[in-house]
């Protein structure tokens, strides 16, 4: 089975609606990296390692902190994958990574695509990369059935919802409010609309998220959509020193 | 983007760009360009295309743009022939002096442009960046101007570096909102703003002010700059022709590719910009983008970037901090890859020294982005005496003295020695 068959497959054999965890990698401490990564896994459905970069322009203040302490920890996308492939116990979980383009950029999309298949990566979610942009890189993870992630707003036209959930293998990021990550906690009032819009026009499950914090959310966002996406407040969490896999079984419905 | 293994025709983009087919529909300057911005915001960016396509020739649009610009920003700007400077290079020396439009820089040509298109497209309020402080001095004038609220975000180095902006900015009504993430200086201020619009991309207008960002960013911009050059080519034309070589400063390359479009189809004239080479060549003590930067991708387009190996952005340095930027706008780095304008840099003493030598020669203080572009010319002048030479002069540095007063003014060795001898 394909590496996107596979996480399409993991998001949808969840009974309940699916939880799918961000971190960003070897935050706070590199050295507890593949420990949390694990702790995360068993509690989730999928999970999204950030890649920290230097100029994260669609995240809010908790992502752009975490990212700056880990690069200057020395956490890189090199040193993530090499993480991921000295890895002794994995779980079966889907691994994502979450990038900004630069970084994907500077290691080469070809090397990159058969480095990601050798580590056990099954898919990439890339925020300044729209669809228009993407067949570049997509040309390179097709050649190894990575996904590559497409996102809608509730700002994308029907027309364009439609060909960007055409186009997104594994699952379709659906973001849930305008602006950046982690901020408002007030969700629009046609978020069902929005959502079971999005759903119509997806082959694959609809993981929805940006700014879910609260279990309340996330029982609210499971009625709409296949999986419930949780970033900024699992990243301060992890800051607080709490267990991560304890947090996220504290947010399921 | 750069393909692997993909053959540039260099002499067929040049043609593309000199008729004025560039950038094409995907918003690319050959391989360089695009719009890699956060899905939010491509509706945005399809409505600000299309809105810039229909107002940019529209009669009534340019109407009210020219008559701002005469009225209010004082163009066309003067060209002043610098005559002392002249003698003292070996060379026929001309200014072309955005410093005295208003507000003191080029960047009013922009600001005032985007604030009309701001309003013709119905946004209520506009966001805006600033590094040396002047596009956000332009900005917060030209909403005043047309009436639209105005948040500028600017670095807390700059803010510290450039306070006499920051009084006219809070001055003229904007809000001015210290930027402490990132690297506290324009890169971090762009982060923050496009942030900002991310947040409300229905309302608000990012009035984005350097020739780079995303489609159609580089474009815009670029068009309303665009009469630096022309003015420029038709003023020269009535005294005495074309320049052998034009000269202008480049951080994003705004005021660059507006007086460079005036010339580029006469391949007889050397177009120079000079980046900012600061205190020495390692990575991290300049802002040479085009000189030693690689393609990648930087606040929404493809274009030359200065970066590590891991793909983050760097810290830069210059004295002056308009040139303080890692990116350049993807129309440069076009130019540079077919070789049609050469990419040099000046360093910051050479700079202030350049500045010196224009205060006490013409009796004219330039900013110190500006004194990038003399002292790339005096080098030039040195190796090609009696040449004709134009350079760009982008700005006044008024907004610099707190910056110059760091710096004694040297005393002059040869009135010392006259007056020693006499």
């Amino acid at each position: 089975m394909l590496p996107h068959e596979a996480l399409k497959n993991a998001l949808e054999k969840s009974e309940e609606s699916a939880l799918v965890a961000f971190l960003t990698a070897g935050y706070p401490e590199p050295k507890n990296f593949l420990n949390v990564l694990y702790d995360v896994s068993e509690a989730a459905d999928a999970v999204e390692i950030g890649v920290p970069f230097s100029d994260p322009m669609a995240d809010g203040v908790t992502i752009q902190r975490s990212s700056q302490a880990a690069i200057e920890h020395g956490v890189s996308l090199s040193w993530i994958l090499d993480q991921l492939g000295s890895r002794t116990i994995k779980s079966n979980t889907p691994l994502l990574l979450m990038s900004y383009l630069n970084p994907l950029l500077a290691f080469g999309f070809d090397d990159l695509a058969s480095r990601a298949l050798q580590v056990g990566v099954s898919g990439f979610i890339i925020p300044d990369l729209p669809y228009e942009e993407s067949m570049l890189l997509k040309t390179s993870l097709d050649k190894v059935g990575i996904a590559l992630i497409q996102l809608v707003t509730p700002a994308t036209p029907s027309i364009r919802l439609n060909e960007i959930c055409q186009a997104s293998q594994g699952f379709v990021y659906a973001v849930t409010r305008t602006g950046i990550t982690g901020s408002a906690t007030q969700f629009p009032a046609d978020l069902a609309d929005y959502l079971a819009a999005v759903k119509e026009a997806a082959k694959v499950p609809v993981c929805a998220g940006f700014g879910v914090r609260k279990s309340e959310q996330v029982r609210m966002i499971s009625r709409h959509a296949d999986g419930v996406i949780v970033g900024s407040a699992l990243v301060e969490a992890l800051e607080r020193g709490e267990n991560p896999g304890e947090f996220l079984r504290n947010l399921r419905p | 983007m750069i393909r692997p293994n993909e053959e540039i025709n260099e002499k067929k983009l040049l043609r593309a760009l000199v008729d004025g087919k560039l950038p094409d529909a995907s918003g690319r300057f050959g391989p360089f360009g695009g719009r890699y911005v956060p899905e939010t915001l491509m509706p945005a960016i399809e409505r600000l295309t299309e809105g810039v396509h229909r107002l940019l020739p529209d009669e009534s649009f340019n109407h009210k743009l020219t008559s701002q610009l005469k009225e209010w920003v004082g163009r066309p700007t003067a060209l002043t022939h610098a005559a002392r400077l002249s003698k003292a290079w070996g060379a026929d020396v001309w200014f072309k002096r955005e410093d005295l439009a208003h507000t003191g820089a080029h960047k009013i040509n922009n600001a005032i442009g985007q604030a009309l298109l701001a309003k013709e497209l119905g946004a209520t309020r506009i966001v805006a960046e600033t590094g040396a402080g002047q596009h956000g001095v332009a900005s917060a004038a030209a909403c005043a101007r047309v009436g639209l609220p105005c948040v500028v975000y600017m670095g807390e180095l700059d803010i510290q570096r450039q306070s006499p902006n920051v009084d006219r900015m809070k001055r003229l009504g904007a809000n001015v909102v210290s930027v402490n993430s990132g690297d506290r200086t324009l890169r971090a201020a762009i982060d923050e703003a496009i942030r900002d619009w991310v947040s409300d991309p229905v309302d608000t207008y990012y009035l984005l002010g350097s020739a780079v960002g995303p489609h159609p960013y580089p474009f815009l911009v670029r068009e309303l700059q665009a009469v630096i050059g022309r003015e420029a080519r038709s003023q020269l034309e009535t005294h005495g022709g074309l320049p052998d070589a034009v000269f202008a400063c480049v951080g994003g390359g705004s005021n660059a590719i507006g007086l460079f479009h005036g010339f580029l189809g006469e391949e007889n004239i050397s177009l120079i910009g000079v980046e900012a080479g600061g205190r020495g060549d390692d990575l991290g003590d300049h802002s040479a983008t085009l000189g030693s930067g690689r393609p990648g991708v930087l606040h929404g387009a493809y274009s030359l970037l200065l970066y590590d190996d891991h793909g983050q952005i760097q810290e830069t340095h210059s004295v002056s901090a308009g040139l303080d930027y890692p990116g350049v706008g993807p129309e440069h780095a076009l130019l540079k890859l077919v070789g049609r304008v050469k990419y040099v840099t000046a360093k910051d003493s050479e700079a202030l020294d350049a500045l010196q030598e224009c205060c006490e020669l013409e009796g004219i203080l330039p900013a110190l982005e500006t004194a990038h572009a003399i002292a790339g010319a005096r080098h030039w002048a040195s190796t090609n005496q009696g040449a004709r030479i134009l350079i760009g002069l982008s700005g006044r540095g008024d907004k610099d003295m707190p910056i110059l007063s760091q710096y004694p003014i040297k005393t002059n060795d040869t009135e010392g020695a006259e007056n020693a001898a006499a």
